[in-house]
This record gives structure tokens, C-alpha cells and sequence, in this order.
């Protein structure tokens, strides 16, 4: 079984894994449209589904890739929720601005 | 095996005891939730039933302890019939143990035959007399649940359990006479004989305290036992401020100087429950108590000269005010507090027995005095002025002829009830000293007051002609009839007992009569006639006055205006009370603990705290922006935040490890 080149250092695979999910943060915090920033989070996701795999691999342990069975049952519900709510909103908004989605406040 | 051996059996299983202290106390009990909870439902026949049977059974029980008592085996001191050992373990708290005891010696008997047997009676009457009233069940559970709490009390074998009855009777008391609430003075007269009476039980509380702290229990038997055997154990100063505490107790009940002024008020009840709780039964509760810690007051014989002069000072104090008061159930009231005072004056003398005895022939004539005069009011409608009575000889003539009987017993006619043992205390008096001797004369003093109130009040009533329109109309029933007679016999005969052999039967529980050398039958004869000569004096007067010329009693009213309206106005003690201690009162209620502590200080703090609360929700709710991309920011400013502590801070938790277990 020799799909992971053990030449290629488990830090790699976690400074990926960290831009991967700063990439996620960064896009979630600046960007406007709903689709976009729905589009971080699963960036967010998928990076801390590969730290999962990484450190699942590095203790030889199953727990790990369970986790991401998981995650990756759980972002595929959320996205299609999600992309409904997305839908939904902008039937009644006509628009996909974040900014322009305020009803929380009072 | 006969019937005495088989008593005798019985009460050495003592089962018969057992079961019937607990039933004294539970039948009345059991009455009161009936009625009280199911009284409105009830056909009234029903309600009639439970509110009789109740005392009725009560009354029973313990004739059968008397019987048991009497036949045979005589009254040990607690221990035999006491069943201390199946008392009901009810408080206990590190060291201290306190009994739910039920104690039945020569005292509480005495006591339990007076409370259920003119109880009962007076139940009796009732039944005639709230005939009509729409509140018939809520009056007989209070009725109930009034013997319930005095039986208790009579019965307790502590302190502790004395003082749950003491404060469930000032319940009773309260309730009753506020009976009619829709009335402003009744319902003023129930609140202020409820005050007047926590002052007092704040008293008896302190002294229990004291108890505790200095003897270690509040066991009747083994404060006596331990004061019996070693006198200088406690601190002298010590008795004599728990017997100053006990008798302010006493005085609050019984309605003695310097806390009587609830009494006359508590005639806003309806009379049955005058009769019975605010003349024949609960009132005598202090001198009850006083005769049951007697071993302490023997030892403080400056709290116990003290009980002398009380008393002696409201029996002459009150018989003043009865001269002139109007309304006959207020006269009676008088009467009762200044009889009380006649109680507590033989207790200062030490000759409690004497005490005891009063208390139960007084029982007799003073409940027969109130019956009486409900039964005036009764048949008048309503009306109480004596003013407004005259000539109902021969409108009400069993009242009359019973009511006659009352009067010459509480005068002091000879062979009658009271004659025995008001010459009782006054003869215990005269041999206690020189002290003893004022006591003494003051109480000759009062006897002859009582012998003109009483005659006036029966002249007024009776005799002459009715001075108003309001006609007697209604029948007196036979249910008010037949209390009235039975009373009418005791109050003749109670007194044949004697107070050699009620001291000598008495003796166990408070001790035998002082003795002293001066004492000698042709002595006591000698006062008797004294005594007699006296009430006959004040019977004159009152013919006089009110017989032969009605006009002379206006006439020297106002020949001495001044001595007319103090007593007129009792004193003014009620007026001097409410400027001294309840306008004072009112006023820092209002001012100081209404303004000052609770508008301005814990108002003031109670508003600071919301005054900080709002601004920093003003200062806050700038967060909530509603813009999702600010939350998001916090939030992930949040994690990085926890993150950063766990680096600096690391805990040594880390997936690592996680993933390895």
C-alpha cells in the first residue's frame, strides 16, 4: 500500500491543509456572495478533512478517516440545505449580498 | 375479674391511656377538618353532628381517665400515666431532644374535665344561638380546632409542645373573633388580640429560651426534678428572669395588667365563643402555666411576688372599669380580667391549688354570666347596652332565674360556687406576711367592686321596666336552655369540692398550700363573714343606686365628671397605648423602615443594579450588527483566540493524543 510517498513529509500535508483552510476563513470573511461564501466553508471543510486523513495515516488509526466519512456526509446535507436556503432567499431578496441579508438585526 | 381489677390491667398495659391522651386532642381535630373542609357541602343537620360529637367524645375520653384514675389506681406524677416513652421522638438536633409528650396528671385532668366538659356545653349552646349564620360549619370547625390547640396545651408534657398549643389557641381566639370580618370592628378586634398576644409570646419564647440554655430540656418533670435536687444550680438571677419572661407570657393570655386590652375588644365575637375561649378556658391558660412551672417560681420569689401584685392590681384595676361600662358584654369582660387577676394573686401567694380551684368554679359562673347574656342578646336582637334592657324578668325567665344564680355566685354569696374559693385565696392572702395582707385587702376591695357591678348589671337588666322598643321577640331554644341549667347547677355546687381536698388532690402536681402558724379555722370563718360583708356593701350600693332611685346613678355620675369619665373611659389606657407604642411604631414603620430602608436603600440598590444592567446592554447591542460577516469575524477572532491560549497554555491534550487512546 504505498498510495502516500513516504518521502513526502507529514508537514506538507498540514501546511496544506492550513492554507487550504486560512484560504476558507479569508474567502468566508471578504467575499459578499452567498454562493462564494458558501463555497469557503466547504473549503474549510475539505482542509480539515485532510489534516483527518493525515494524522489518520501517520498513527496507522481508522478513527480518523471515520471523521471524515462523516464530515463529508454531514457538508454533503448541509450543502444541499443550504443550497435551497440560498435559492429561497434570493426568490425573496432578489439579490445574494450578504450585506443586504440583515434581518437579524433589530 | 372484676371491673376494678380489670382497670387496673388495662392501665398497667396502659393501653386505655395511651389511646385515649392521643384521642383528647385528635377527635376535636378531626371536627375541625370535616367541617372546615367539607362544612359548606354538609346538610347542616350533619355539621351540627360532627361539630357536637367531637367534644362530646373528647369530654368522654376523659372521664374515662378520670374514672381509671379515680378507681383504684391513684394519679402518679407523670412517670405511670405520663407514657414518656411513647412520646413521639420530634425534635433532634445535635444534643437536643425534644418529645412530642402528652403528660395526664391531677393537674391536666383537672384542667381537661373543665375545657371539654364547659366546652362541650358551650357547643351545645351554640347550636341554638348560630342557628341562622351562614358561616354554621366555618364557626363549629373553629370551635374544633380552638379545643384541639387547648387540649394540647393542657396536655403538653414540655414547654415546647405547651407552646404549640398556647399559639394555635391565640389562632383559634383570632379567627373567632373575627368571626363576622365583614364587620371593620371585629375584624380590628381579632388583629389587635393577635398582636397583643405575639408581644406576650415573644415573652413566654425568650423564657423558653432560657429554659433551654440554663437546664438543658424543656421536660415539665425534669426541670422540676433538677431544680428539686439541686437548688443552686442554677443562677438565682437567672430564674428570676425566666419567671419575669414566663409570666409576661402569661399576662399577654390571661389578659392581665399590663397586656389586658385585647379582652374587651374580643367581645366583637360572637358570645358563645366569649363564654368559652375569652372567659372559661383560654384565658386561664397563664395561670395554668404559672401552676404547671410552679417549682420555678417557688424558687424566684421575686418573679413570684411580682405574679401577686399583677394580679391583685388588675383585679382591682378592671372591677373600676366594670362599674361603669354599658355595653353587659364588656362588663363581663372586666369581670373576667379582674377574676383572672384573683387567679394570679393566689398564684403569688403560692397558693396555687387555690388558683386552680377559682379557675374552675369561675369556669362554671363566668361561662354561665356570658350564656346568659347571649341569650339577652339573643332575644333582644342583637341589642348589648344595659341602657336600653330592663324588665326581662319576666320575658326570659330560666335566663333570669340562671343568670340570678351567677350573680350571687360571682358576688360571693355564701355556699355558692365562688364563695369557696375566692375565700380561698383571699385566706391565702391574708397569711402570706405582711405582704400578703395588702394582696389581701385588695382583693376585699374587689369583691366588694364585683358584688356592685354584678347587681348592676342585674338590675339593669331585669329588673324596672324595658327602656326601649326593641321587644324581646325571639324564643330562646332549648339547646340554650339546657347549658344554661347544667351551669346553673355547678355554679351552685362546684364549690362543695373544697379547697382541702382539691389542694390535697392537687398537691402532686403543684404542690400542697403554704402552711402557716396563724392559721386556724375560726380565722378563716372570721374573713369569710368579712368578705360576705363586703359584697353585701357593694349589693346595697347598687340597690341604691340603681333599684330604688335610677336617677341618683346619673346623678352622681356627673356630680364627679372627672372620676366618671376616666373610668368611662377605661383610663384612657387604649389611648395612652396607641400614642406610646403603636403611633411610634406606625410612625418608623412608615417613615423609617417604609422610606428610608426599604424606598430609599434597597429601592436605591435594587435600581443601581438595573441602572448598570441597561447600560451595558446599551453598550453591548452595538455588536449586534445583524451583518453575518461580522459575526463570522468574531467568531473566527474567537477561535483564534482559544487556539492561541491553548499554544501558550498547552494543556498537553492535543489530537496527537486523542487519536492515540
Amino acid at each position: 500500500m504505498t498510495f502516500l510517498h513516504h518521502d513526502v513529509p507529514l508537514s506538507w500535508y498540514l501546511l496544506l491543509s492550513a492554507v487550504l483552510f486560512s484560504l476558507g476563513v479569508v474567502g468566508f470573511l471578504i467575499k459578499r456572495n452567498l454562493i462564494t461564501v458558501f463555497l469557503s466553508i466547504e473549503l474549510m471543510l475539505n482542509a480539515v478533512n485532510l489534516s483527518f486523513v493525515t494524522f489518520a495515516y501517520q498513527w496507522q488509526a481508522v478513527k480518523g478517516q471515520i471523521f471524515v466519512f462523516f464530515v463529508m456526509m454531514v457538508a454533503a446535507a448541509e450543502a444541499a440545505v443550504g443550497l435551497a436556503i440560498i435559492i429561497a432567499v434570493f426568490r425573496a431578496r432578489a439579490t445574494l449580498s450578504v450585506d443586504r441579508i440583515d434581518l437579524m438585526k433589530l | 375479674m372484676n371491673a376494678e381489677q380489670m382497670t387496673t390491667v388495662l392501665l398497667h398495659h396502659g393501653f386505655i391511656i395511651f389511646a385515649s391522651l392521643w384521642l383528647i386532642p385528635l377527635l376535636p381535630f378531626v371536627g375541625f377538618l370535616v367541617n372546615g373542609v367539607f362544612g359548606a357541602r354538609l346538610p347542616k343537620w350533619l355539621v351540627t353532628a360532627v361539630g357536637l360529637l367531637a367534644p362530646l367524645g373528647s369530654f368522654v375520653v376523659v372521664l374515662i381517665d378520670a374514672y381509671a384514675a379515680w378507681s383504684g389506681v391513684t394519679l402518679p406524677v407523670a412517670e405511670e400515666l405520663a407514657l414518656n416513652h411513647r412520646a413521639i421522638d420530634w425534635i433532634s438536633v445535635g444534643s437536643l431532644h425534644i418529645d412530642f409528650t402528652l403528660v395526664l396528671d391531677q393537674l391536666s385532668l383537672v384542667m381537661l374535665l373543665v375545657v371539654t366538659g364547659v366546652g362541650f356545653l358551650i357547643h351545645i349552646y351554640s347550636v341554638g344561638y348560630m342557628h341562622g349564620d351562614p358561616g354554621y360549619a366555618r364557626y363549629f370547625s373553629y370551635l374544633n380546632l380552638f379545643l384541639f390547640f387547648m387540649t394540647t396545651l393542657v396536655l403538653a408534657g414540655n414547654v415546647l409542645v405547651m407552646f404549640v398549643g398556647w399559639e394555635g389557641v391565640g389562632l383559634a381566639s383570632y379567627l373567632l373573633i373575627g368571626f363576622w370580618f365583614q364587620k371593620k370592628t371585629a375584624a380590628d378586634a381579632g388583629k389587635k388580640a393577635f398582636v397583643v398576644n405575639r408581644i406576650g409570646d415573644f415573652g413566654f419564647l425568650i423564657g423558653i429560651f432560657l429554659l433551654l440554655a440554663n437546664f438543658g430540656t424543656l421536660t415539665f418533670s425534669e426541670i422540676s426534678a433538677k431544680l428539686t435536687a439541686s437548688p443552686a444550680a442554677i443562677d438565682a438571677g437567672v430564674l428570676t428572669a425566666i419567671c419575669l419572661c414566663l409570666l409576661f407570657g402569661a399576662t399577654g393570655k390571661s389578659a392581665q395588667l399590663p397586656l389586658y386590652i385585647w379582652l374587651p375588644d374580643a367581645m366583637e365575637g360572637p358570645t358563645p365563643v366569649s363564654a368559652l375561649i375569652h372567659a372559661a378556658t383560654m384565658v386561664t391558660a397563664g395561670v395554668y402555666m404559672i401552676a404547671r412551672t410552679h417549682v420555678l417560681f417557688d424558687h424566684a420569689p421575686k418573679a413570684l411576688a411580682l405574679v401577686g401584685i399583677v394580679g391583685a392590681a388588675t383585679a382591682l384595676f378592671a372591677a373600676t372599669i366594670a362599674l361603669v361600662q354599658n355595653d353587659i358584654k364588656r362588663v363581663l369582660a372586666y369581670s373576667t380580667i379582674s377574676q383572672l387577676g384573683y387567679m394570679f394573686l393566689a398564684c403569688g401567694v403560692a397558693a396555687y391549688s387555690a388558683g386552680i380551684f377559682h379557675l374552675v368554679t369561675h369556669a362554671f359562673f363566668k361561662a354561665l354570666l356570658f350564656l346568659a347574656a347571649g341569650s339577652i342578646i339573643h332575644a333582644m336582637g342583637g341589642e348589648q347596652d344595659l341602657r336600653k334592657m330592663g324588665g326581662l324578668r319576666k320575658r326570659l325567665p330560666v335566663t333570669f332565674w340562671t343568670m340570678t344564680i351567677a350573680v350571687f355566685t360571682i358576688a360571693g354569696c355564701p355556699l355558692l360556687a365562688a364563695f369557696f374559693s375566692k375565700d380561698a385565696i383571699l385566706y391565702a392572702a391574708f397569711l402570706h406576711g405582711a405582704s400578703g395582707r395588702i394582696l389581701w385587702f385588695i382583693g376585699l376591695m374587689t369583691a366588694l367592686l364585683t358584688s356592685f357591678y354584678m347587681f348592676r348589671l342585674w338590675y339593669l337588666a331585669f329588673l324596672g321596666e324595658l327602656r326601649s322598643e326593641q321587644h324581646p321577640h325571639h324564643a330562646t331554644p332549648l339547646s340554650m336552655l339546657v347549658p344554661l341549667v347544667i351551669l346553673a347547677l355547678l355554679s351552685i355546687g362546684g364549690g362543695w369540692i373544697g379547697i382541702e381536698r382539691i389542694s390535697a388532690y392537687l398537691s402532686p402536681s403543684t404542690g400542697a398550700l403554704p402552711t402557716s402558724a396563724e392559721s386556724n379555722p375560726h380565722l378563716e370563718l372570721n374573713l369569710s363573714l368579712l368578705a360576705v360583708a363586703f359584697a353585701v356593701v357593694g349589693w346595697f350600693f347598687a340597690d341604691w343606686l340603681y333599684r330604688r332611685r335610677p336617677a341618683r346613678a346619673t346623678q352622681l355620675a356627673s356630680a364627679v365628671p372627672a372620676a366618671y369619665q376616666l373610668l368611662a373611659n377605661k383610663y384612657y389606657v387604649d389611648e395612652f397605648y396607641g400614642a406610646m407604642f403603636v403611633k411610634p411604631l406606625l410612625a418608623t414603620s412608615k417613615y423609617v423602615l417604609g422610606w428610608v430602608i426599604d424606598v430609599a436603600i434597597l429601592g436605591g440598590i435594587a435600581w443601581l443594579l438595573a441602572g448598570v444592567a441597561s447600560l451595558a446592554g446599551m453598550i453591548l447591542q452595538r455588536w449586534q450588527s445583524g451583518n453575518l460577516r461580522s459575526y463570522a469575524a468574531w467568531l473566527a477572532l474567537g477561535a483564534a483566540a482559544v487556539l492561541l491560549f491553548v499554544l501558550l497554555h498547552g494543556t498537553g491534550f492535543t489530537f496527537a493524543t486523542a487519536l492515540r487512546h
